[in-house]
This record gives structure tokens, C-alpha cells and sequence, in this order.
């Protein structure tokens, strides 16, 4: 978390600018937005859901609440990878429906922080084939590599899942 | 500011009365009903007492009498906080040795104007 | 400053249903023909702090429902009237439509004022009745129309005069009131303005100093106000102590007066003075309620139902009501982290430099944490514990009433009320053991006439008995009735096809049909035990409490059912499983026996459908592992284990790997951050740290069902 802290490069606290959280994964760079980001833990063994989407991988206690959670990759349909003592857990905090959602992410590696304008986002080409289109808020370049911005909201609701069935179904 | 004894049963007139008090600053010591009000006022001087007149254990008139009885308790302002308006219990608190009385209901803003008349 | 009285809403609301529960309680025990003085004292009482806060805090339609019969409370208390029965009727009518106008102001509705209106009607005819009909209303009324009067002349400034001399000769012991004559003037001073107030001390009744007493007061007052304030506003400055002192009025020349009336500033002391006396007036307007002019009150309830409304809605977004905690548990619970506190600093300072050496003491401290973990667990648990009386209170009442519609004679006995549990698990244990009363005695209890031949007491008893066994609470309702009439249950249940016809059942078994499903045995459905609300009901509504329920019964003696209840939802008994490499929990008075599973009493019934016979029942087999998806249904099991659970009454035969240990376990929500899982009613964190899932034994059962649609199912015929 220091090395996160360190990371961040504009404090500037103008409106339209937001910090982001970036991790890698299969050499892409994803962000989300900081201040849904709890906390960061390495993985660590779960217990398995019951019939749930081969995505969630399952729960762990977090401090003596039932935490979910998401394998990206798979939810990406990117290729699987074998869990490393290395592989990071991002712990999500939204607000749903019902309250507060806690749920955690498991990517390859935790990259950056960038405060990021609104402006110099671009909305994610509307016409895409990409059946991930649906969590991505928009894509910006920073240092001249593109990171892909993710709506955490949409990223956490499992319940609308059929909108994303081809995700899991490949 | 002042220190005053709020004796009610009923919890909720209670805390509306000391909260009413402590808002404009009062120093509010709560108790039950009467017995419970006398073991405070035995223990400290008030320089007011608020009671409600129907109480389980002592009522509020017995409260008066108690107190008059007390040294220090001889001038002290003693409201009734009453519902009956009907002359007799106004009578009855009076001839106990109350110092006036605060007719239910009442808001906060009227409970404030007529403490003020006793305590200045 | 102004002051939200709304926060105060919620409290009002809790005391004032104690203060009717109170009521009723003493209402039931009163005899008419040896009324005891102090009960209706206390019936009096708690209809008077209603009626005091209601006003209070603009419940108007409360309060002025609530004087009606204080009214006749306060002439039966005081002796001028005595309890007859038809007012005892009447007055516990009066705490139903208390409970229910309240009710609704607190869900923030409209009351219902209907029924009100009717038992306002009853009360004024009773009150009429007196020998001295209205007396104590009569003059209040006068008063208030009186008030409100001067109220109305006053902005007129119709009787004002341009001042007025005041002669005031206190009583000699009027310090001893707390009465100051000082601060009267100074508040006679406030209300004129300093420059209109003269005060004059007449000293000519000062005793020689030898006889002064120092605690009286000689002196008296010539007092001369230049305004135009009313004769009544200045009354009011000595309205506590005008029977303790001589007090005249003279007007004042209004050539006098004059030069000051024009002064500046005049006006507006006129109008603060105007809006405190109309404040006055509302205070005072409390009287009779009935009796309040029609305008006043309905200015009164408008402004009532105003601040009602918002209240109401913010004590729903508080829903989950308080409760109110013992202070001896708080002080036990503070001792509890005190020792906590002590046990993580020795610890603490274990840890700094931790050798070897140590690790006696290391473990000795462990323990103490574990200690105090567990008895802070307890503790925390014990501020949700309340005595069972809660949910006893409401049966006198009932059996009552209901003893009254039947004609039966009953007398109920409660034992153990003092038996504490969780609130949640009281809430909702209130209507099954609501319908199982019912059920006593309609059903259960004889007719008077019936028991005399049988050569019983007239008198039928239903006893509520609770108590705690183990980790449960049993709660008990037993009648000394007729007993389960078990031919005809029998028959009953071969024409509605549960039973088949050939088959023998024990007498424990034919009194367990009464829990299936749309079996009612009375010959007539009557109002009281309901329609379609049946023993099944019962059922499920403890099985979701984690709780079973059975029946005693001997034919002629009568009935028990038996309810057991875990002490608290948020703790269960559980049973660890283990189904490949994962945990599970059952819980465990959700099971009725483990067995290995033998192969050979396996029956194929359909597709992947099996049954097993144990004893002399069919019961379907669910694969854990398959139902979960863990492994293929063609892998086999090594040495399988058969957990029997009965959920919504049925039995199922749940296949697992092996059984762990038995452990309590606290229930963690799944739903919270996931979604509800088929199969698991939760999550929990066992010792180690880990997550394991809590089995839903009737979930399981339910999903079954699904898998077997269209077969017939065995596991019901038993």
C-alpha cells in the first residue's frame, strides 16, 4: 500500500479529475476508481459457492464478514492462470441496492495510481465485438499506453448476470 | 446556569423536559418519581424542582411536602408539571407548599418562558 | 430555540404500549365487586402519562381520547363512582383502540377514529349517569371559553385601561412556596417595559424586630403600570399565588397615561406580549377535551397531525426498534472489555520481546482471551435476551375473550415467565403459540357441561410453562382437555389419501399427522381456531426459527405441544460435515439421525432418484456432492454417511462424506455481499479462520421436489 501511496503523482483535487487504482492483466492495464478500492491482500484459499459462475471463485472472511470473490480473467474471458503466492486480491466497496457490496477481485498485479481528468477520457468505441464493452467506462492514455477504466458498479453486479452470460459461457 | 431536578415516570416527558433544559444550558438531574427524587435532593441542593404530579411510589404532591421539609429545601421553586388543569390539584400542590405550576401540554419554548419566571 | 420533539416520538410511542399493556394486565385482575384501590390507581396512572404525553407531542386524537376515560378512571379511583363490569369491558376495548390509533400514527397513517368516536359515545353516556353528571367538565369549559375570550379581546385591546394600580399583600408565608414577590415585579417589569412598572413598598405591617421572622414576609406592594396591558395579563404574573394574598385592581386615569402609550417600541412589546397569551391560552385549553370549543380543537388536532407526520416517518426509517438494556447488563458488559483490555495489554507486552521462556505464559494468556471472548459473546447475546412475559402478556386477555365466545371456563396458569430469549425468536413466536392457545381451547378443552360428566372441574386450565434445557428454550402449551381424538385423526387422514389404508400406526404417529399439511380435525371450522391456518403453519414457522415442535396427548386428560426454540438466531448448533475436500454445516435440531448408508436399502426409483427404507418410511436420497456440483454422480463414495433431516415436514437423506465434530457457530449473512445460494440458508467462520456454508435442510427438501416433479413421492406416505 506505501508503494501505492507514493505512486500518486497530481493531489490536485479539481472536480473533474479522479484517481485511479491500475492493475495488469495478460499485459493490459485496467483502472478503477480509487475510492472504491478498500484494500489490497494477496490470495488466499477460499471456500467454493455452490453452483455459482465459474467466476467466482468463492468466499473468504474478511475481518468476520463473507467476502466474494471474482476471478477477472475468467469474468474476461482471458486465458486462466495458476494462482501465485504474488496474486493480488482487490477488495471493492460500491453501494447496491441493498446497502454496501463488498467484493474482491483477484488480477495478475497491481500497477499505479494516476489522478485522471475526465476530459481525457474517451468513451470506449461504441460498435465493439468486445463483450467486456459492458464495464468499461472509458479508455485514456497515459504515458502513451492505454488504460482501460472499469465501472465498478456494473463490474460487481452478479445478479444482472445474464446480461454478461457470454462472458462466462466461452 | 441553573441546576434542576426533573421528576416524570413517563420517559419520554422526561427526556423532552431535561433535554428542552439542557439545551438552554441547565444542569438536568432525572429521577423517576418521588422517592427517587428525594434521595437527590438529600444528597444536593437544586435550584429548581420540576415534578409531575402523578407518580407510582411518591406523587408529586407527597414530593412537595418532603421537601419543604428539608432545610435547604424550604425556598427552593417547586413547579407541578399537571394535566389537571381542575382547581383542586393546583389547590392541593399549592397547600403541599409548590411554588406554581406548568399545565400539560406544553412545548418546549413554554416550559423555558416559565422556568425563566422563577429562576430569572 | 426550537426543539425537533419528534426525536422524542419513538420513546413515547415504547412506554406508551408498556403503559397499555399495563393496563390491560390490571384491568384482567380486577374483580368489580372488591376493586383494589391500587390497581386502578395504576390503570389510572398509565392512561394519564398517555393522555399527557400524547398532548405533549400533538397526538391530539390521543389525547383527547385518552381524557374520556381517565375521566371516569379518576371518579371510580376517587370513590365518587364504583367499577362495574360492562366498564371493565369498556376499558380494555379502550386499550385495543389506544394500541391501534397509536399504531398507526406510528406507521404514519391516520388513525382510525371510528371505533374511537363509538367508545368516546359509551364513556360520555356513563359519564352523564353521575349524580354529579359533568361537574368537573362544566367548569373548565367555562374557563377555556372564558380564555379564549379574553384571548380575542385582548388583540382588540377592548378591555384595556391605560394602566392600572395594584395593590398586593402577599401572605405572610408565602416565601416558604418558593414564590419570590422580586420576581413577579421583575416579570411584570419584563412583560411592561421597565419604564412603565412603579413599585411602592408599604412597610406599615413590619413587626417590632424582636417578633420579625426572618422566613415571612410583611411587607406588601403598591404596584402602578402605565400601559395598556389587560387586567388578566397582569393576573397571570400572580396566577400561582392569588389564593395566598390579597390582590386589587384599580384602572388608572387614562389622561395619565397617555404620554406613554405614543412611545416608540410600544407597539411591537404589544404583539411579542399578544403571541405569548395566545400560548397561554393553548396551554390552558387542555381541559375536557370533549369539551374544548370546536374551533380550538381543531386547530389543535391539525397542528397534532402536522407534527405527527414527519415523526412517523423517521421512527419507519429507524425501523428496527430499540430495545432497552438492564444497566446491570451494560455495567457486566463494561467489566467484560475492562478484563479484555487487561488480558490484550499483558499480551501485548508478551509479544515485545517474546522468548521461549515465556510460552507458559503465553498460553496461560490465550486462554484468559478466550475466556473473556467467550463471556463477552455471552453477554453481547443477553442484551438481545428478554423474559418470555412479553409474549405470554397478551393470553389472559385473549383466553379471556375467547373463554367468553365459548362459553368455557377457563383458567390459565403461566409458569416461567421470566425464561429469557432472543427478541427476534420472541417477535416471531408470538403467533404460533398464539394459534396453538386458540387451539387448546377450542378444540382441546371440553364445554363445561362435557367435562362435569366426565367427571372433570367445570373449569378447563391451559398452562403456558417455558423454560430452558440445554442450549434451547422449551415453551410448553398444555390443556387439560379431551386429548387427541386419535380414530378419528386416523380417519381423516386415509380419506384425504396421507395414510393408506392398511397401514398401523403407532399412537405417536398419528398424533404427528396433525402437522401435515391442510389437515383440521374439528367438525365445524370455527371463527377461532381460522380457516385454512393449520397445525402445518405452526410448523413451518418454528422449523424457520431453527425450532421443531411436537404433541403429547392422553385421550380424556388432554394435550402438550411441545415448542423447542434455539436461544437466539444468530447462534446455531451445528454439525459439521464434510463432502469432498469442503465443509458444511447442518443444523443440528434440524437432524434426525446419521447413519452409514448401506447400499442395499437403496431403492431406484427414477432416473438419478433414489429412495432408502429406514424403519417402516421411504425417504429420498440427495447426493450433497451432486446437488453442489462437486464431483460427477458416477465417482462413488468411499464410506458414505447418511444425515436424516426433517425440514417443512419432510424427511430427506442427505448423502455425505463423513461427519466432524458438533460445534455452535455464529450465523454470517452470504446474501450480504453475494446473493442467496439454493441450499444455504448462510456463511460461517470456523476456528481456523475459514468460511464454511450452512446447509438449508428445507431448501434441500424443496429442491427435490423439483427434481422428482410428476413421480410419486414416497418419503409423504409414511
Amino acid at each position: 500500500m506505501d508503494a501505492v501511496a507514493t505512486a500518486v503523482k497530481n493531489e490536485s483535487g479539481s472536480t473533474d479529475e479522479q484517481q485511479y487504482l491500475t492493475f495488469m492483466m495478460s499485459d493490459e492495464e485496467y483502472g478503477v476508481d480509487i475510492l472504491a478500492v478498500q484494500e489490497i491482500r494477496g490470495w488466499e484459499e477460499s471456500t467454493l459457492i455452490p453452483n455459482a459462475p465459474e467466476y467466482i471463485r468463492g468466499v473468504i472472511n474478511l475481518r468476520g464478514t463473507i467476502v466474494p470473490i471474482m476471478d477477472l480473467r475468467i469474468r474476461f474471458g482471458l486465458k486462466r492462470v495458476e494462482y501465485s503466492p504474488v496474486t493480488v486480491v482487490i477488495i471493492l466497496k460500491v453501494d447496491g441496492d441493498h446497502g454496501e457490496r463488498v467484493m474482491g477481485i483477484v488480477v495478475d498485479a497491481v500497477s499505479d495510481v494516476y489522478t485522471i481528468s475526465d476530459a481525457s477520457t474517451r468513451k470506449p468505441p461504441e460498435l465493439t465485438e468486445d463483450r467486456n464493452s459492458g464495464f468499461i467506462k472509458g479508455l485514456v492514455n497515459v504515458n502513451e499506453k492505454m488504460v482501460i477504466l472499469l465501472d465498478v458498479d456494473d463490474l460487481l453486479n452478479i445478479s444482472e448476470d445474464q446480461h454478461h452470460s457470454g462472458v462466462i459461457d466461452n | 446556569m441553573a441546576s434542576i431536578l426533573a421528576v416524570d415516570d413517563s420517559a419520554s416527558m422526561r427526556q423532552m423536559v431535561s433535554f428542552t433544559l439542557r439545551g438552554a444550558g441547565h444542569d438536568v438531574q432525572e429521577a423517576n418519581d418521588g422517592v427517587q427524587a428525594l434521595e437527590f435532593a438529600n444528597k444536593k441542593k437544586y435550584d429548581l424542582v420540576l415534578s409531575d404530579v402523578n407518580m407510582p411510589n411518591m406523587n408529586g404532591i407527597e414530593l412537595v411536602k418532603e421537601l419543604r421539609q428539608l432545610a435547604d429545601y424550604k425556598f427552593v421553586p417547586v413547579l407541578m408539571l399537571t394535566t389537571e388543569s381542575a382547581g383542586d390539584v393546583k389547590a392541593q400542590g399549592k397547600q403541599a407548599g409548590a411554588t406554581g405550576w406548568i399545565v400539560k401540554p406544553f412545548n418546549p419554548e413554554q416550559l423555558l418562558s416559565t422556568i425563566k419566571r422563577v429562576l430569572g | 430555540m426550537s426543539i425537533d420533539l419528534s426525536q422524542f416520538h419513538q420513546i413515547f410511542f415504547e412506554e406508551s404500549f408498556e403503559g397499555l399493556d399495563v393496563m390491560e394486565s390490571q384491568l384482567l385482575e380486577l374483580q368489580p365487586q372488591e376493586v383494589d384501590a391500587e390497581s386502578v390507581n395504576t390503570i389510572f396512572r398509565a392512561a394519564h402519562s398517555i393522555k399527557g404525553g400524547a398532548g405533549t407531542f400533538g397526538f391530539m386524537q390521543v389525547s383527547e381520547f385518552t381524557h374520556v376515560l381517565e375521566t371516569l378512571l379518576d371518579e371510580i379511583r376517587s370513590g365518587t363512582r364504583t367499577m362495574q363490569r360492562n366498564y371493565i369491558d369498556l376499558f380494555l376495548q379502550s386499550v385495543d383502540c389506544l394500541r391501534a390509533m397509536l399504531g398507526s400514527i406510528q406507521a404514519g397513517s391516520e388513525p382510525d377514529m371510528e371505533r374511537a368516536a363509538a367508545l368516546k359515545t359509551s364513556f360520555q353516556d356513563i359519564l352523564k349517569q353521575s349524580s354529579s353528571p359533568g361537574q368537573e367538565g362544566d367548569v373548565p369549559a367555562e374557563t377555556v371559553a372564558a380564555n379564549a375570550e379574553d384571548t380575542a379581546g385582548n388583540g382588540d385591546g377592548d378591555d384595556a385601561e391605560t394602566g392600572w394600580r395594584i395593590i398586593f399583600r402577599p401572605s405572610e408565608d408565602i416565601l416558604q412556596t418558593g414564590n419570590e414577590p422580586f420576581r413577579m415585579f421583575r416579570e411584570l417589569q419584563e412583560l411592561v417595559g421597565t419604564e412603565h412598572l412603579t413599585v411602592i413598598p408599604v412597610t406599615e405591617n413590619l413587626p417590632e424586630f424582636t417578633s420579625l421572622h426572618p422566613e415571612n414576609c410583611y411587607l406588601s406592594w403598591i404596584l402602578e403600570v402605565r400601559s395598556d396591558i389587560s387586567r388578566d395579563d397582569i393576573a397571570s404574573v400572580f396566577e400561582w399565588v392569588e389564593d395566598d394574598c390579597d390582590i386589587d385592581y384599580q384602572p388608572l386615569s387614562s389622561a395619565a397615561v397617555k404620554e406613554h402609550t405614543s412611545d416608540t417600541g410600544e407597539a411591537q412589546t404589544d404583539t411579542e406580549q399578544n403571541s405569548v397569551v395566545d400560548d397561554m391560552a393553548v396551554v390552558n385549553a387542555e381541559p375536557p377535551a370533549a369539551l374544548v370549543p370546536e374551533k380550538v380543537s381543531e386547530a389543535l388536532s391539525a397542528a397534532g397531525t402536522q407534527k405527527a407526520k414527519p415523526a412517523a416517518r423517521a421512527a419507519k426509517a429507524n425501523e428496527p426498534s430499540s430495545i432497552r438494556v438492564s444497566i446491570d447488563k451494560v455495567d457486566s458488559l463494561i467489566n467484560m472489555v475492562g478484563e479484555l483490555v487487561i488480558t490484550q495489554s499483558m499480551l501485548g507486552e508478551l509479544g515485545q520481546d517474546f522468548d521461549m521462556s515465556r510460552l507458559a505464559r503465553l498460553q496461560e494468556g490465550l486462554s484468559q482471551l478466550e475466556q473473556n471472548t467467550r463471556e463477552l459473546q455471552e453477554s453481547v447475546m443477553k442484551i438481545r435476551m428478554m423474559p418470555i412475559s412479553f409474549a405470554f402478556s397478551r393470553f389472559p386477555r385473549l383466553v379471556r375473550d375467547l373463554g367468553g365466545q365459548l362459553s368455557k371456563q377457563v383458567n390459565l396458569v403461566m409458569l416461567g415467565e421470566n425464561t429469557e430469549l432472543d427478541k427476534t425468536v420472541m417477535e416471531k413466536i408470538g403467533d404460533p403459540l398464539v394459534h396453538l392457545v386458540r387451539n387448546s381451547l377450542d378444540h382441546g378443552l371440553e364445554t363445561t357441561e362435557q367435562r362435569l360428566t366426565a367427571g372433570k372441574s367445570g373449569e378447563g386450565t391451559i398452562t403456558l410453562n417455558a423454560y430452558h434445557q440445554g442450549g434451547n428454550i422449551v415453551i410448553e402449551v398444555k390443556d387439560d382437555g379431551a386429548g387427541l381424538n386419535e380414530e378419528r385423526i386416523l380417519n381423516k387422514a386415509r380419506q384425504k389419501g396421507l395414510v393408506p389404508e392398511a397401514q398401523e400406526l403407532s399412537s405417536e404417529e398419528i398424533h404427528q399427522l396433525i402437522f401435515l399439511p391442510g389437515f383440521s380435525t374439528a367438525d365445524v371450522v370455527s371463527d377461532i381456531s381460522g380457516r385454512g391456518v393449520g397445525m402445518d403453519v405452526v410448523r413451518r414457522n418454528i422449523a424457520e426459527l431453527n425450532g421443531s415442535i411436537e404433541v403429547k396427548s392422553t385421550r380424556g386428560k388432554g394435550s402438550t405441544f411441545i415448542i423447542r426454540l434455539p436461544l437466539t438466531l444468530a447462534i446455531l448448533d451445528g454439525q459439521l460435515v464434510k463432502v469432498k475436500d469442503e465443509t458444511y454445516i447442518f443444523p443440528l435440531v434440524s437432524i434426525v439421525e446419521s447413519i452409514q448408508l448401506q447400499k442395499r436399502s437403496l431403492n431406484h426409483v427414477t432416473g438419478s432418484q433414489y429412495v432408502m427404507k429406514l424403519r417402516d418410511e421411504y425417504i429420498p436420497i440427495v447426493r450433497l456432492d451432486e446437488l453442489f456440483n462437486l464431483r460427477s454422480s458416477d465417482e462413488e463414495f468411499e464410506s458414505p454417511m447418511l444425515v436424516v433431516v426433517e425440514g417443512d415436514n419432510e424427511k430427506v437423506g442427505i448423502v455425505v462424506d463423513d461427519l466432524l465434530g458438533q460445534q455452535q457457530v455464529v450465523i454470517k449473512s452470504l446474501e450480504q455481499n453475494y446473493q442467496r445460494v439454493t441450499g444455504i440458508s448462510g456463511a460461517t467462520i470456523l476456528g481456523d479462520g475459514t468460511v464454511a456454508l450452512i446447509i438449508d435442510v428445507s431448501d434441500v427438501g424443496k429442491n427435490l421436489d423439483k427434481s422428482v416433479k410428476g413421480q410419486p413421492r414416497p418419503g409423504q406416505a409414511a
